[in-house]
């Protein structure tokens, strides 16, 4: 009897888990999924792909989303990394750095966009400061429509703020997983903090560097709210677009269609960072 | 051991506050006293007043004097409204919504389907209070059933920086202005200043720009007596070249412009066009710097677009009582200058506006009464019949407008190009033509 029901608690442990993700996200999944196929009058349909890439700004969101993942996603886990190895060198008042750094984490995206809008505007903190020092002139428009790259360095600069903290706990997680034995060996056999770092740390802290990456890059993916605030029809991107047809345009369909790309691409991202980081069975089971 | 039993003392104390704060809450109306027997609390939804500050004042003043049943106001972009409101129609039954407050073209789909009830006698009863007739007509489709009784009204007009008016170009009368005075006076202060000083509302953040307004109500009807049906003809394309050019002047931040009364503020623009409701702080925080005019005149007239707020009483209503008292706690001359002190909305009943009125509003209802009663005015409606179509209509216009003279893409292109997305919206939609463009039998067609 109570072999058996030993057998079953794990299922029964993972049930709440599996029950939130059927509720919240694999449902309303499908249910996306079959919105993007169906015709509004009902029947199968291919109509709202088409719509949405000959949609003015389809290509234009397509090549800001990549941009934006490409320019975002190396610079934070760099910044991230950095940081994370900071920390974890336990220098005097390392937890109130710790602190500081996560405390972009507690703000939400279009909140910190505003922020940011407040900080580059053209009679925003930085112009501001940059005039009263004596540096400048005439302010600087940043978020200019002519001034891409500056829009472009914007939008890096917030998100980075934003959310460059997540990756940071993960990093942080993974690396006081790391036994301490693995330093000592390091230190007996003479290897300075430099060397210890490249060979010892970046090895082992390669399972926590690849979910940051798949969390990291999926979050880049959805990034709208910041570049909303920031650069209002400057720069569409596949995540706001399906926004602006779901609530601005009011059609579910077209939003679907652009969610499910969104979905395709997030899941082609995370094959390739299982393949290209690909952990050996040892570290799974580790 | 102290502490554990310290703990489960606060916990205890915490689940308490909890349960104290839902019990105090649940039930009781947002505004007034109860009175003996006022029947169920119902939902006011409107798409109106989604600032937060509106909705404080809304709750807090608007309905203070308020003794019915208990309210519970909620305001939201368009479409989750409009979802709501469907969705208690398609369900059937008694729903949550008692009374629902929309801008006029925002009803139609809604009503075409039957959503609401008849407030002709409600109407009948306002008479004393003198909502023009005009108003009232607009509330009934084109039928009988009186879908809504008007609620407020406002408008988009000019506000200039006082700064601005030494560049005014020479012969130009600030409150008679052309668009061609427009163009040579944005230009005039970038030439002087070296400052390109005109805005749109172009933006795209949480309070997204009115830009499509504008282009509907004033440039269009303005240069081409038309919307739909002049969409793509000569008219139309003079238009787009002044716009360009108008642009030329225009701070390139425009992009990020949600209210003009921020950039206003900041001095970031001299001049804009733009909602009564989104100039308002800056009027009243410095009435002493600004000038609000009337919308500039085209070729064809000075087109301005008026927009009327309706209250409705959806047939699934669970205290249509109710929802009659509060419409009519709205409509009474002193809520209704309540509504305009704290919001901006100006009224729709017969009331003289008091001498103490705030400087910055006095500014805006003196620009409204310059603008309806200039000798070259034609007022326009916001968009009819195009219901849940409305925002791909929308979108279209902004689009044209970004592409052409924002991206500078040919004229001719885009207007081909986005006059067939306009096209399928209004056919989709079933739309017949409005305000400028006339009457039609079937879909409004792009011309």
């Amino acid at each position: 009897m109570r072999a058996r029901a030993e057998r079953f608690l794990p299922f029964a442990l993972l049930l709440p888990a599996v029950a939130f993700l059927a509720l919240l996200i694999v449902i309303p999944m499908i249910q996306a999924l079959i919105l993007a196929v169906i015709a509004e009058g009902g029947g199968f349909t291919l109509e709202h792909f088409e719509r949405m890439a000959g949609d003015v700004n389809f290509s234009d969101a397509w090549r800001n989303t990549l941009l934006l993942l490409i320019l975002i996603v190396p610079l934070q886990i760099v910044l991230a990394l950095v940081m994370a190895l900071l920390i974890n060198s336990r220098f005097r008042g390392h937890g109130f750095f710790l602190y500081v750094y996560a405390i972009p984490l507690a703000i939400s995206d279009l909140a910190a966009g505003i922020l940011w809008l407040a900080v580059f505007t053209e009679r925003g903190y930085l112009n501001s400061s940059l005039q009263g020092a004596g540096l400048i002139q005439q302010p600087i428009l940043f978020l200019s429509f002519e001034n891409l790259p500056g829009i472009l360095t914007a939008i890096v600069v917030a998100e980075s703020w934003r959310a460059t903290a997540i990756v940071l706990l993960i990093l942080i997680a993974g690396l006081q997983l790391i036994p301490r034995d693995f330093f000592e060996a390091a230190d007996v056999f003479g290897a300075g903090r430099f060397r210890r770092t490249i060979h010892v740390v970046l090895p082992l802290l390669r399972p926590s560097l690849q979910s940051a990456l798949i969390i990291r890059t999926i979050f880049a993916f959805q990034t709208f709210a910041v570049v909303f605030a920031l650069a209002g029809r400057n720069m569409p991107v596949l995540a706001g677009e399906a926004y602006v047809w779901y609530a601005a345009n009011r059609n579910e369909h077209l939003a679907a269609a652009y969610a499910v790309l969104l979905l395709g691409l997030t899941i082609v991202a995370t094959v390739v960072y299982l393949r290209v980081l690909g952990l050996r069975e040892a570290e799974v089971a580790r | 051991m102290i502490r554990a039993k310290q703990a489960r003392a606060l916990a205890l104390l915490g689940a308490l506050a909890i349960l104290m704060t839902a019990c105090s809450t649940t039930g009781a109306p947002s505004g007034g006293g109860q009175v003996a027997d006022v029947g169920k609390p119902f939902v006011f939804a409107s798409t109106q007043f989604t600032p937060v500050i509106e909705q404080e004042n809304m709750r807090k003043k608007i309905l203070a004097d308020y003794k019915g049943a208990g309210v519970d106001f909620i305001t939201d972009q368009e479409a989750v409204i409009l979802d709501r409101i469907s969705a208690e129609a398609k369900a059937g039954g008694q729903g949550q919504i008692g009374v629902v407050g929309l801008e006029n073209g925002q009803f139609s789909s809604l009503a075409a389907a039957g959503a609401f009830e008849d407030l002709s006698k409600l109407a009948d009863k306002q008479k004393d209070r003198k909502i023009p007739q005009d108003m009232l007509t607009l509330g009934k489709f084109g039928g009988n059933t009186q879908v809504y009784v008007p609620w407020m009204q406002a408008t988009y007009f000019l506000v200039a920086n006082k700064k601005a008016l030494q560049y005014l170009p020479t012969g130009a009368d600030v409150n008679a202005l052309t668009y061609r005075q427009l163009i040579d006076w944005a230009k005039n202060i970038s030439d002087k200043t070296g400052q390109r000083r005109f805005g749109f509302p172009l933006g795209a953040g949480t309070t997204p720009g009115l830009i499509h307004r504008l282009i509907q109500g004033y440039f269009y009807p303005s240069y081409t007596g038309g919307l739909v049906t002049t969409f793509k003809n000569a008219d139309a394309v003079a238009m787009w070249n002044d716009l360009k050019e108008l642009w030329k002047y225009s701070n390139p931040q425009s992009t990020t412009y949600g209210v003009l009364q921020e950039p206003l503020q900041s001095e970031e623009i001299w001049l804009g066009i733009d909602h009564a409701a989104r100039m308002i702080e800056v009027l009243k925080a410095k009435p002493d710097d600004f000038v609000a005019v009337p919308a500039p005149a085209g070729p064809k007239g000075r087109y301005y677009m008026s927009v009327v707020i309706g209250l409705a009483i959806p047939k699934t209503t669970p205290n249509r009582t109710g929802g009659e008292a509060l419409i009519d706690h709205l409509l009474k001359p002193e809520t209704q200058l309540i509504t305009l002190r704290e919001n901006s909305f100006f009224p729709v009943v017969d009331v003289k506006l008091p001498d103490d009125l705030n400087k910055g509003l006095k500014l805006e209802a003196d620009a409204v009464a310059k603008q309806a009663n200039a000798k070259d005015a034609k007022v326009v409606p916001l968009p009819v019949g195009l219901g849940a179509k409305g925002g791909e209509f929308n979108t279209a216009i902004t689009n044209t407008f970004v592409r052409i003279v924002v991206k500078n893409e040919p004229i001719q292109t885009v207007l081909n190009e986005q006059g067939a997305i306009v096209q399928k919206a209004i056919t989709d939609a079933n739309a017949k033509c409005w305000g400028p463009d006339g009457t039609s039998s079937g879909p409004c067609q792009v011309k």
